[in-house]
């Protein structure tokens, strides 16, 4: 099977469960379990190949130019780490078809559990580190899902974002290093990565590198100081806690050594922080779990410390311990998972996990006890058991490893955490199972049907047959270890063997069984010791770090964003100007080059009408129609700017948006009070206007400064100037640009255009579905009315211009190709046109007379210019490439016909469209109760009254 | 001329910021408004100023202004009338549903409100 398809698969199957929920709880489980086998199998067919040293490689490219490609590759290292993901998922899902009740959302659990799955494979599979990353960041977002799946109790929640906020900022540090060490290589693939270790070593990078990863792999794999969130993740269902926290994705860090093992190991400072920090984890979780009396916090500290025995392992950097960590890898995940399961039984059938309250059980669940007992033993370092195989290798490799020059620090330590790791193993059998009891147990417990213990069972039977005959694991430990080491050290020449021996080893273990034994028998006084004895609470630690930054945090963003949007606009102005402020002072500001124009004599009398009126603006704001007028002379005088500066298009556009834009915020005052209050004092007046010097000045340096120097490098303009009639068949290279060059762009734009006209119409509408609509319509007055609101002078006047501007609208449109014009333009001056009957005799009249609705005008044109693009497609040519010629009808001129013209139809139609629908939607905004549509055109005529005299 | 440009493309941008600062949404609006004046002269004199140099092709004239900023600038201008419209209808909807026309977070004017006999300047009637 395709690599690609095993990754894939859990992904995909990941929608089943969550479908099926209906279909009931067995097909839910059906099909998880059917989705991993499928992907287990597939894995399977690699094995041979695999075994025989071969690699097995899928390659996508993806995105090149990032280095970011899906290739993925399989490797021994590779291969167990999948095949542990997968056989022991199978059997979680066994396990969690039993375990949950039926409260529980199966398909849900499910669903997670295929995420997580799936991640997990991406990671260990992944050539590609940047593929790795965002499937390192996926099992932490799963794991979230999973740890607060049951979202009713708050310490699954707590614990939830205890292990995300952990985990992900070792994700986040882990992203750091990986690019590093792909910036070190050149090259982001970890095949590549993993063959040069000297140009790794020897560069300076190399230290940042090392330790963000790290960050990622420790936060992971729950190492000192970050061992703290796993304990609490134990607020998860115990199937979870079983696949997650004990076999799977706390490995993963210890994967992500054991891959980089090759490059990053050896040095000096991999030997003092990995080897420092996995001593300290496997001697502090071993003293923690003792004292636990919670099962799942037990064994949860337990994970701690074996997870730190294995960095540890991987820290010294010698092939013989790489070759114990590898062991130990499998051996854990078999014994530690079966734990899990048989404490998840016990809570299951007792209806608690309090150590304290339970004892006897082995009369009421002889299975269950016969299987925790067996993997405790392992967990304990007990001959003819697997754990006792891998421990002593690495008791072994403790005996040799000496640290901060000394030669016994190391074997002690190791001992240490031995001898506890035994006690709590022997606690776990002798205070739940052994004695008299339960003593306290809320239900009597029982063994539970075989759909539940049949997991642990069959991972017990890799537990004895390794412990019995090693020799059976030796081939695949010494495959997975060579692919380990890498060749970056010598392969160690070591067999897995019970008897090596009077080893230095094999006494630390008999010390450590045997002391293990008196520990417990010591338990009750320790037990006393250990609770009245300080010790900082992980948890309140880091409570109170998230606490002062979410106060920070807090601080910071409501100290700028209080809701008081004056506020922010001020700090986002000073802010902006001082960083331009920073980068003039900093900068290399470029000489003027060009020579200013000359200023005309006309220039300056416009450029006063212009300044006088925008100043006259802030000083008479209070009063919102005189605003309006100044508004009106700022943009007629932008326009003829414009004009003036060689841009005919532009003034044209200007000037009669300008008319439409006045006209709108007239009808919104119409509604909207007159004048403005007087509210800002003195102070607060002065400093917004402080603000606005600043920001004016600031504009006003960098666009001198802009004007004044030469374009930095050629501009593609030119390209414009000398394609427009060769290309686009037309000499108004602006329009050309919209129509043609850009279309794409301009498409884009009426269709914005049409989305605001909606927008407005949809306000409009639910505004007059409120109950606003009867307040409008019942509303007074504001003075007294003029005696006719449609005075006969304008009707006349507007009757008789509207087919002359009809007719400049069709002549502008017309000639927007070659001289200043075209469909913006256009679309504009007829609005205008329409509008002015609006005015002229009021609403209803004229909306009576409307034929064609203007959402429809819209959606026309956008189809109209979308249908000229596609026409293009029967040419076999790109979207919106246009064609042209010239053709001659007699008695007319020679003229040309060109496809952007039916898309410059197409902006005129939407652009007539949105205007009409914005100013329709205010208009209707201003009917009153009582107001009919007049049949008469306007309020007095003369030639109606004649009518009715005579 | 750039100095005169500049200069009011500069005063356009100050009295706009200074209308933006405003308490009640028809000032902001209009501040808006003459920031794009300002965005937009800006847009356009990226090309640099040229007088008499329409990018209109002409036999036996090759010196022509920019036309790209030309072109962008014209659909900007279009798309500032819809997006002034849009907020106009907002502010306009907030006034008419809730007498309301503050932009900024009302609850921070409560005390201010109380204090002032007709706090809307102005009522809808």
């Amino acid at each position: 099977m395709s690599l690609f398809l095993i990754v894939a698969l859990p992904f995909l199957g990941a929608l089943l469960p969550g479908l099926m929920n209906q279909a009931g709880r067995q097909a839910c489980f059906t099909a998880t379990f059917l989705v991993t086998l499928l992907a287990t199998l597939g894995l399977a067919t690699h094995v041979p190949a695999v075994m025989a040293g071969e690699v097995i490689t899928a390659k996508l490219d993806w995105l090149p130019g990032l280095g970011m490609n899906v290739n993925l590759f399989l490797d021994p290292l590779g291969l167990m780490f999948a095949g542990l993901i997968l056989v022991i998922g199978l059997l979680i899902i066994a396990y969690a078809r039993a375990y949950l009740s039926r409260k529980d959302n199966m398909g849900e659990f499910f669903t997670y559990l295929l995420l997580f799955q799936g991640a997990m494979v991406g990671i260990v599979l992944s050539d590609n580190v940047l593929m790795l990353l965002v499937f390192w960041e996926l099992t932490s977002l799963s794991s979230f899902l999973l740890i607060g799946y049951w979202k009713h109790l708050p310490e699954g929640r707590q614990g939830a974002r205890m292990a995300l906020a952990v985990t992900g900022m070792g994700g986040l540090a882990l992203i750091g290093g990986m690019l590093l060490l792909g910036r070190i290589v050149g090259s982001y693939d970890l095949t590549v990565i993993l063959e040069n270790r000297d140009v790794i070593q020897a560069s300076p990078l190399y230290l940042p590198a090392l330790i963000l990863i790290l960050l990622g792999a420790f936060t992971k794999s729950a190492q000192f100081p970050f061992h703290f969130w796993l304990p609490h993740a134990m607020a998860a269902p115990t199937p979870v806690s079983a696949y997650l926290h004990s076999a799977t994705m706390v490995k993963a860090g210890l994967f992500l050594m054991a891959r980089l093992w090759p490059v990053l190991s050896g040095s000096d400072w991999w030997f003092w922080i990995v080897t420092t920090a996995g001593l300290t984890t496997m001697v502090l979780g071993a003293v923690i779990a003792l004292f636990k009396n919670d099962l799942k916090a037990l064994l949860a500290f337990s994970t701690v410390s074996h997870l730190g025995l294995i960095t540890f392992l991987l820290g010294t950097g010698s092939g013989y311990a790489a070759m114990a960590a590898v062991f130990h890898i499998l051996n854990h995940a078999s014994f530690k998972a079966a734990l899990f399961m048989t404490a998840g039984i016990v809570d299951h059938e007792a209806h608690t996990r309090d150590i304290t309250r339970l004892g006897g059980l082995r009369k009421l669940m002889p299975i269950t006890f016969g299987i925790a007992t067996i993997a405790a033993l392992s967990m304990a370092g007990i001959p003819l058991l697997n754990g006792f195989l891998s421990k002593e290798m690495m008791l072994e490799e403790a005996a040799h490893t000496k640290i901060f020059g000394s030669y016994w620090l190391v074997p002690v330590a190791a001992t240490v955490g031995a001898l506890f790791s035994a006690a709590y193993s022997f606690r776990y059998i002798v205070h739940t199972f052994l004695g008299e009891g339960p003593k306290d147990a809320p239900s009597k417990p029982h063994d539970p049907p075989m759909g539940m213990w049949i997991s642990p069972a069959l991972l017990i039977v890799p537990v004895v047959l390794i412990g019995i005959m090693p020799f059976l694991a030796e081939p695949f430990v010494k495959t997975v270890t060579y692919a380990v080491i890498g060749g970056a050290v010598e392969m160690p020449d070591a067999h897995l063997k019970i008897w090596h021996g009077l080893t230095p080893a094999l006494y630390m273990s008999i010390i450590a069984v045997l002391g293990g034994a008196l520990l417990l028998s010591l338990f009750a006084p320790l037990a006393r010791g250990w609770a009245a004895a300080p010790r900082p609470e992980a948890k309140d630690i880091f409570d109170g770090i998230v606490a002062f930054f979410v106060g920070l945090a807090r601080g910071i963003t409501l100290g700028l964003h209080n809701g008081a949007f004056t506020r922010y606009a001020a700090i986002f102005t000073v802010t902006v100007t001082g960083l331009g402020l920073h980068a003039w002072m900093t900068g290399t500001g470029a000489a003027p080059t060009r020579e200013m124009l000359p200023i005309t004599i006309n220039a300056l009398a416009a450029w006063a009408m212009l300044v006088a009126a925008a100043g006259m603006i802030v000083f008479v704001h209070r009063n919102r129609l005189a605003v309006l007028i100044l508004m009106g002379i700022v943009g007629l005088f932008v326009s003829v700017g414009f004009n003036y500066f060689s841009a005919p298009d532009l003034a044209l556009t200007q000037i009669s948006v300008e008319v439409v834009t006045i006209i709108l915020l007239l009808l919104a005052l119409n509604f909207l009070p007159n004048r403005t209050p007087k509210e800002s004092g003195v102070g607060r007046r002065l400093r917004d206007g402080v603000i606005a010097l600043l920001g004016g000045l600031a504009v006003f340096g960098l666009i001198y400064s802009m004007l004044m120097t030469d374009f930095v490098q050629p501009s593609i303009s030119q390209y414009h100037l000398d394609n427009s009639y060769k290309g686009g068949g037309g000499d108004n290279v602006v329009n050309v640009i919209l129509v043609d060059f850009r279309g794409f762009d301009t498409f884009g734009e009426i269709i914005v255009l049409g989305i605001a006209a909606i927008v407005i119409y949809a306000l409009t509408e639910a505004l007059l579905s409120s109950p606003v609509r009867a307040q409008l319509l019942n509303r007074g007055y504001e003075s007294r009315r003029a005696g006719d609101a449609h005075p006969l002078m304008m009707v006349v006047l507007t009757r008789v211009m509207m087919p002359i501007v009809l007719m400049v609208g069709v002549y502008i449109f017309l000639r927007g190709h070659n001289e200043p014009g075209g469909g913006f333009i256009a679309g504009l001056v007829v609005a205008i046109g329409v509008v002015m009957q609006y005015m002229a005799s009021g609403f209803a009249w004229a909306d009576a007379r409307q034929r064609y609705p203007y959402h429809g005008i819209i959606g026309a044109g956008v189809l109209v210019a979308g249908l000229t693009g596609i026409g293009a497609w029967f040419f076999g040519a790109p979207f919106l490439s246009s064609a042209f010629g010239y053709f001659r009808i007699p008695p007319m001129q020679e003229f040309e016909l060109a496809t952007a013209m039916g898309f410059d139809l197409g902006v005129f139609l939407a652009v007539v469209g949105a205007v009409m629908l914005s100013l329709e939607s205010f208009s209707r905004l201003g009917r009153r109760q009582g107001d009919k549509p007049s049949e008469y055109a306007m309020d007095i005529d003369p030639s109606r009254d004649e009518e009715k005299e005579g | 001329m750039e100095l005169l440009v500049a200069s009011a493309v500069g005063i356009l941008t100050a009295a706009g910021i200074y209308m933006v600062l405003r308490l009640r949404t028809f000032p902001v609006i209009i501040g808006v408004s003459l920031l794009t004046y300002a965005v937009n002269i800006f847009l356009f004199a990226s090309g640099r100023l040229a007088t008499d140099m329409p990018p209109i092709l002409r036999d036996g004239v090759d010196a022509y202004t920019d036309p790209l900023p030309q072109a962008l600038v014209l659909t900007a201008i279009v798309i500032s009338f819809g997006m002034t419209a849009v907020v106009v209808i907002i502010a306009l909807g907030a006034w008419l549903s809730c007498s309301d026309d503050y932009v900024d977070d009302p609850e921070l004017h409560s005390g201010q409100q109380a204090a002032d006999p007709n706090p809307r300047g102005g009522s809808f009637r």
